[in-house]
């Protein structure tokens, strides 16, 4: 069974985003990582790139197909997880640890409050699977 | 719910993740589709390839009829159980489907495509109106292929203990194995084995009952053998350089436009396409390509030769054993200074002649533009 970490929020298309304190940390969850399959790279934003809540920011690609990752909060895009490059299985193996894809330093503070719970965004996947 | 081979129950307990496959559940990995390549390219590994279509050809005029079928001439195929790998086209020369047949005389074997079953049973009746030969359609068989640098030697220590009732079957088995050379297959009590595959590496096929299909894969298991989902099939099938239907080939484009011309027997032949392909002046064709960078090169990609788009990919992919994206192109040009586009950003790719992987190995060659 996929895991939900009820700490987090997330968004309908796949995202986790973790609060601390104006910076977010984003990836993907444990739903959607066994969903796509092996990862084999992921197409990381730049580093000082600002976003809008929603853009296309980031691609993950695995064997299965190329998926695009979203912004969860407005703001600028301060570290971006290097491991990546040379380990993507990360995103298979840790999800919601070392498979983390990017840092949002937040424009807004506020500006999370419209993600899903886990319990809203664990029905969710369930309905999907429906 | 689709249709399901005898094998389905063992791939739901062993936690497969099922798909869709030309109206079939197929297992397309078991949980790691990359672990999977690995272990064919390294030891081996079982793939259920049950739904593909397998026919008989009963007549004396099989041989014949395969001449006017097939766009490679079963005339020159010499040994007995000698596979041939051909197109078999349409009166354009457009590619109905791709297919293997076994020179096993009265019947001929052949295994087609199963996305195309019902296309090509047509098709194959209505040619073989004209000759003494009957299509018969043979759904209550299985098909394992077992895959990998191991794959001979541990078929053959399966099949010499006992199994399947008396030793002296699987002693036969084990002889017929010895005997076959590369692409050659034979019967041997109600089995079909064959030294053929679709990913690059030593190992047999086996047509065999439905009934003892569960028998043979969990023996396949316990020895060791890793089972295989066709994600990894279709991975190791473009590494080995080999055309998948409806992706690398279809029913607008011929075998020339396919790296499939040394397939082709034209010289003193009247097979279905062939005028067609004599008159085929200048056409495109299908090539490797090999990326550098990052990134994963997929179907339907444009293929650009010095700036301007003279193509797009038919297949892409990452490539496991290679550790970058390979893919299949059809294009009207090559040139020193290729790319593809990726999402709308340009990727140097390099040109190469198919196959990309052989026997675990790297082997492909740059093309000469």
């Amino acid at each position: 069974m996929a895991e939900f970490p009820p700490e987090l929020r997330y968004l309908k298309s796949h995202e986790w985003a973790k609060q601390q304190g104006d910076v977010v940390v984003v990836g993907i969850s444990d739903h959607a990582q066994d969903a796509l399959g092996d990862v084999v790279y992921v197409e990381l934003p730049e580093v000082k790139a600002e976003c809008q809540a929603g853009d296309e920011i980031a691609v993950v690609e695995s064997v299965k197909a190329a998926s695009d990752i979203y912004a969860p909060v407005a703001g600028t895009v301060i570290e971006v997880n290097a491991m990546l490059e040379d380990s993507p299985e990360l995103v298979n193996e840790q999800p919601y640890a070392d498979g983390w894809f990017f840092k949002i330093k937040m424009s807004d503070s506020s500006a999370d409050e419209g993600l899903l719970t886990a319990e809203q965004y664990q029905a969710l996947c369930e309905a999907e699977e429906h | 719910m689709g249709k399901k081979t005898p094998l389905f129950e063992r791939h739901k307990s062993l936690g497969a993740k099922m798909a869709d496959f030309g109206g079939w559940d197929m297992p397309i990995h078991y949980g790691s589709q990359i672990e999977e390549h690995h272990a064919v390219r390294r030891e081996a590994g079982v793939f259920d390839v049950s739904h593909m279509t397998v026919v008989e050809l009963h007549g004396s005029g099989g041989l014949a009829y395969l001449d006017r079928l097939l766009a490679n001439d079963i005339g020159r195929v010499k040994n007995f159980g000698q596979a041939m790998y051909s197109a078999m086209l349409n009166e354009s020369g457009g590619i109905l489907d791709d297919l293997i047949v076994y020179a096993t005389g009265d019947p001929y074997l052949v295994v087609v495509n199963c996305a195309t079953r019902e296309k090509d049973l047509a098709w194959m009746r209505q040619v073989a109106a004209g000759y003494e030969c009957e299509v018969v359609e043979r759904p209550d068989f299985a098909i394992l292929a077992v895959q990998g640098p191991r794959a001979v030697e541990k078929v053959k220590s399966i099949l010499g203990r006992e199994l399947f009732g008396a030793n002296p079957v699987g002693k036969d088995r084990v002889a017929l194995i010895e005997s076959l050379k590369v692409f050659q297959g034979g019967w041997c009590d109600g089995w079909f084995i064959s030294r053929t595959g679709y990913t690059g590496e030593k190992g047999v096929e086996i047509i065999l009952p439905e009934d003892q299909a569960v028998t043979l894969w969990d023996s396949l298991l316990e020895a060791g053998i890793r089972p295989i989902g066709l994600g990894a099939r279709d991975t190791l099938r473009l590494e080995a350089g080999m055309n998948l239907y409806g992706n690398d080939m279809n029913e607008s484009v011929t075998p020339h436009e396919s790296f499939m011309g040394n397939t082709v027997v034209l010289e003193g032949r009247d097979f279905i396409g062939a005028d067609a392909l004599r008159k085929q002046s200048a056409h495109d064709e299908l090539i490797g390509l090999v990326m550098a960078g990052r990134g994963v090169v997929r179907a339907h990609y444009p293929v650009f030769s010095n700036g301007a788009q003279v193509g797009e990919t038919t297949s892409g992919a990452f490539s496991p054993t290679l550790g970058k994206s390979i893919a299949l192109a059809r294009v009207s040009a090559t040139s020193a200074n290729m790319t593809v586009g990726i999402r709308g950003k340009m990727q140097a790719v390099e040109c190469v002649n198919p196959p990309f992987v052989r026997n675990g190995k790297q082997v492909y060659k740059p093309r000469k533009t």
